[in-house]
C-alpha cells in the first residue's frame, strides 16, 4: 500500500487563501499541546507569542524592522524565480549593496555632510548589489555555469570580503582594534518615523518595491516575459522574448532590492559595519518568497509570520522563561502545517493498494 | 471638618505611595547570551552566574535569559528585556555593545553591564577578566609537555582580546621552551562545534600534539583526546569531555561579580565602572592540573601563583614582536592594560600572519 499525491484540477481560490490560515490554526494546536506538555499554560503562550507583539506600537513596530529585509529581499528573489532562475545568494548581494552604500557614510565622516549622504549610500547600495548578482548571470548566459553553485559561493567572497574591511582600512581608528567601522553620524542614518520605537524610512522603501512589483508582474509585457519564460520557456522564445536579457534583468532586480535591504539595514538599523551585519536574513528570504507563492502580497504575509514567530519566540524566552529550542521547533511546525496545506489543497491523497507477488 | 479631610487624604495617598513598596517587588535582572546556555563554554559560563545570583538572593530577585541572540539583530532583545521591567542587564557578548548603548540612552532608570566592551555610560558598565594570565600558565604547560614542539591554537576572531591570549600563551610557552612553535586556525564563529573540531583535526594533522582553544564548545579538546593528544579546556570546566585529554582549563568565574552588581543594585548602590579582574580576584580559576607529571603541575602551580601574587606578569617587559622589534613599553615593567586591550600584533615566535 502506498499515499499517491494527485493534481486537483479544480482548486477553488478562497481554498488557496484559506490554506495558510488553516495551516496557522493547525500549527497553533500543535504548538500549544507541546506547552502544555511542559507544563505550562498554552494560552498565556499564545497570549506573547501571538497576540502581544501586534497589540501595541513597539511590537509592530519590531515587526515590521524585522520584516523589512525579508520583504525587499524576497520580493527580489520573486523576479528570478518566477523566470525559473535560482539565485540563492541574496545573502551576498545583501552585503555588497551595505559595503557599496557605505562607502559614502564612511568618506564623509566627520564632514557633518548632511541627508544627502544617506540618499547617494542607498543608490550606492542597490547598484552594488546589483552588479554583485550580474556576476552569476553573466556568468550563465556567456558560457553557461550553474547560477546555483557560483551565486551561493559568492555570499562567501562577500562576507569575506566585508571581514576583510572592517578588520583593515575600515576600522574605526579609535576602536581599539576591534573589527567595526565608526558609527555613522546622525545625517547618514535613515530617519526614525515614530518617536518612540526603531520603525525607519525604509519601511516606505519597502513598500514601493512591493507595489512596484505587483505592478510589474500584472500590468507590464516585461513581467509577462519573465512569468512566460519561467512556465515555458519554449513559448517565450517564439514569442520573441530575448532569454538572455532576461536573465541579466532579472538578477540585476533581484540584486539591487537585496543590496537596498543591505543598506537599509545598516543605515536604518545597524549604524555601522560589522563582520556580520545580518541573521542570515537572504537565505531567510528564500522561504519567505515560497512562502508568499512569489506573490508581492503573499511574501508580506510570509515575511509577517517569519518574523512574526522570531518576535514571539524570543516573548516566551523572556516573559514565560520558555526555551528557545522550543520556538524553534515551533517555527519548523509552522512550515511544515504551511506547506502540507498547500499541498493537500492543490493534490489530493489517493490510497494505492499494491498487490503481493 | 476640613483638617480632618486633608489629614485622611493624606493618609490615603501615603498608603498609596506605601503599598508596592510593602509589597517588596523583586528585581527583575536580564541576561543576553551570544550562544546556547549549553555550549559548556562562554554563555555556559555566564549562565552560572545567573544561577549564583539566583541562589544568593532568594525571592528578591527574578532573573531571565535570552539565549542565541544574534550580534547583529540584538537591540531587540534588549529592549524588550527593559521594556518589561527588568532593572540590570547583562549583555555578554562584545559585539552587543553598540546595541547596549543605544538601548540603555532611551532608558536611563535601567542599568547595563557589557562583558569585554570599552564603551561606558552613565548606566552602562564594562567587566572582563585578564584571561590571557590564564593562557600564560597553560603556555608554560604546553611548553613542556609537548614532543612535536608544535602547538595548535583555535581562534574565534582576531580580535585585541584573542590575540593577547595567543600571545599569553606563546610567551609562557617560550618562558621554559625556546624551540616552541604555535600554529593558529581561525574558526571564524564562538560556536560551532562542526567546525571547530574541523579546525582541531586539521591542527592535529599538522602535527601538533597540544590543542588549545579560544572558541567556545568543547569540540576541540574532544577530538584531541580521540587522537590520544592533549588539550585545554576553554571558559569552564571540561574535563567530563576529555578525562584523559584535558591538562586543565581557565575557569571564566563571573558568579562573585554577578552577586556583588546585584547586591549594590539592591541597596542602591549601582555605580558605572569597568573592571578588569584576574586570577588574583578570582575572576579567572584554573581547574585542576590533571593528565600530566609532578614537576610540570608544581610548575604550573607556581607560575599561577606568581601571577596572582603579582610577581610575574605575562607580558612583562620586553616584549618582542614577530619581527623581532621591542614593543614600546607602556606600563610599569610590562605592557599597560590599554596595550594589551588593543593588541593587534603577534609576539616573536608565532607561525602565522595576524589578519588585517
Amino acid at each position: 500500500m502506498r499515499l499517491e499525491l494527485v493534481p486537483r484540477t479544480d482548486v477553488p481560490g478562497y481554498a488557496r487563501t484559506l490554506a495558510p490560515l488553516g495551516a496557522i490554526v493547525a500549527a497553533i494546536l500543535i504548538g500549544g499541546l507541546v506547552v502544555a506538555l511542559l507544563g505550562r499554560s498554552p494560552a498565556a503562550a499564545l497570549d506573547v507569542y501571538f497576540v502581544q507583539p501586534l497589540s501595541e506600537s513597539w511590537g509592530l513596530q519590531e515587526l515590521a524592522v524585522k520584516m523589512l529585509p525579508l520583504v525587499l529581499i524576497a520580493v527580489g528573489l520573486s523576479f528570478c524565480f518566477r523566470a525559473n532562475l535560482w539565485n540563492i545568494g541574496a545573502e551576498g548581494q545583501f552585503v555588497a549593496g551595505a559595503v557599496a552604500g557605505a562607502m559614502v557614510p564612511l568618506a564623509t565622516h566627520g564632514m557633518e555632510a548632511g541627508p544627502w549622504v544617506v540618499v547617494v549610500a542607498l543608490v550606492l547600495g542597490t547598484l552594488g548589489g546589483a552588479l554583485y548578482a550580474l556576476i552569476p548571470a553573466f556568468l550563465r548566459v556567456t558560457l553557461g555555469v550553474s547560477e546555483i553553485l557560483t551565486s551561493l559561493m559568492l555570499v562567501y567572497v562577500a562576507q569575506l570580503g566585508l571581514d576583510w574591511l572592517v578588520r583593515g582600512p575600515w576600522r574605526d581608528p579609535k576602536g581599539f582594534n576591534f573589527p567595526q567601522t565608526v558609527v555613522f553620524e546622525p545625517g547618514a542614518q535613515l530617519p526614525m518615523l515614530m518617536e518612540a520605537g526603531r520603525l525607519h524610512a525604509g519601511a516606505g522603501l519597502a513598500v514601493i518595491a512591493v507595489l512596484a512589483t505587483w505592478f510589474i508582474f500584472s500590468r507590464t509585457l516585461f513581467g509577462f516575459g519573465i512569468r512566460v519564460s519561467g512556465e515555458a520557456p519554449k513559448a517565450a522564445r517564439f514569442a520573441g522574448f530575448d532569454a538572455n536579457r532576461l536573465v541579466l534583468i532579472a538578477f540585476a532586480v533581484s540584486g539591487g532590492l537585496a543590496g537596498l535591504a543591505g543598506i537599509v539595514e545598516v543605515t536604518g538599523q545597524i549604524g555601522q559595519l560589522k563582520p556580520s551585519i545580518s541573521p542570515g536574513y537572504g537565505f531567510t528570504a528564500i522561504i519567505v518568497a515560497f512562502l508568499g507563492r512569489l506573490h508581492p502580497v503573499g511574501i508580506l504575509f510570509g515575511a509577517f509570520v517569519i518574523s512574526l514567530t522570531v518576535i514571539g519566540g524570543e516573548n516566551a524566552q523572556i516573559l514565560l522563561k520558555l526555551p528557545l529550542d522550543l520556538t524553534t521547533v515551533f517555527q519548523g511546525v509552522l512550515l511544515m502545517c504551511v506547506l502540507a496545506a498547500d499541498a493537500l489543497v492543490s493534490n489530493r491523497v489517493r490510497i494505492v493498494r499494491t498487490a503481493r507477488a | 471638618m476640613r483638617h480632618i479631610l486633608k489629614l485622611a487624604g493624606a493618609l490615603a495617598l501615603a498608603a498609596g505611595l506605601a503599598a508596592p513598596a510593602a509589597a517588596q517587588e523583586k528585581l527583575k535582572i536580564g541576561f543576553i547570551y551570544v550562544g546556547p546556555v549549553g555550549d559548556h563554554g562562554w554563555s555556559y559560563q555566564h549562565d552560572q552566574g545567573r544561577k549564583a545570583i539566583e541562589a544568593a538572593f532568594p525571592g528578591k530577585v527574578e532573573t531571565t535569559y535570552v539565549e542565541s541572540v544574534p550580534e547583529a539583530d540584538s537591540d531587540r532583545s534588549i529592549e524588550q528585556l527593559a521594556r518589561t521591567g527588568h532593572k540590570l542587564i547583562f549583555t555578554t557578548s562584545f559585539g552587543f555593545m553598540e546595541p547596549t548603548l543605544k538601548v540603555a540612552a532611551k532608558y536611563p532608570n535601567v542599568m547595563f553591564e557589557h562583558a569585554t566592551g570599552y564603551k561606558r555610560a552613565k548606566n552602562v558598565a564594562t567587566y572582563s577578566g585578564r584571561f590571557h594570565e590564564g593562557r600564560y600558565v597553560q603556555g608554560v604547560i604546553a611548553g613542556k609537555m609537548t614532543k612535536s614542539n608544535i602547538i595548535g591554537y583555535v581562534g574565534a576572531y582576531p580580535i585585541p582580546e584573542v590575540v593577547a591570549g595567543i600571545n599569553a600563551f606563546m610567551l609562557g610557552a617560550q618562558s621554559v621552551n625556546p624551540n616552541v612553535k604555535v600554529k593558529i586556525v581561525w574558526a571564524n564563529t564562538w560556536f560551532d562545534p562542526g567546525k571547530e573540531g574541523d579546525a582541531a583535526k586539521a591542527l592535529l594533522a599538522q602535527g601538533a600534539d597540544i590543542i588549545t582553544q579560544h572558541t567556545d564548545s568543547p569540540a576541540p579538546l574532544q577530538q584531541a583526546e580521540a587522537a590520544g593528544k592533549f588539550a585545554f579546556g576553554q571558559a569552564s570546566d571540561m574535563i567530563r569531555f576529555a578525562p584523559k585529554g584535558q591538562l586543565t582549563a581557565i575557569i571564566d568565574d563571573w558568579a562573585p561579580y554577578y552577586v556583588e552588581r546585584t547586591r549594590a543594585m539592591l541597596e542602591g548602590k549601582w555605580q558605572s565602572h569597568d573592571v578588569w579582574d584576574g586570577l588574583a580576584k578570582g575572576k579567572v580559576k584554573m581547574a585542576p592540573y590533571t593528565n600530566m607529571p609532578d614537576d610540570v603541575k608544581k610548575l604550573a602551580l607556581e607560575t599561577e601563583e606568581a601571577i596572582k601574587t603579582g610577581k610575574l606578569d605575562p607580558f612583562k617587559c620586553p616584549v618582542l614582536d614577530q619581527d623581532g622589534k621591542q614593543v614600546e613599553c607602556k606600563g610599569k615593567g610590562a605592557l599597560s592594560d590599554p596595550q594589551i586591550l588593543s593588541m593587534n600584533f603577534y609576539v616573536k615566535g608565532i607561525d602565522d600572519k595576524l589578519p588585517k
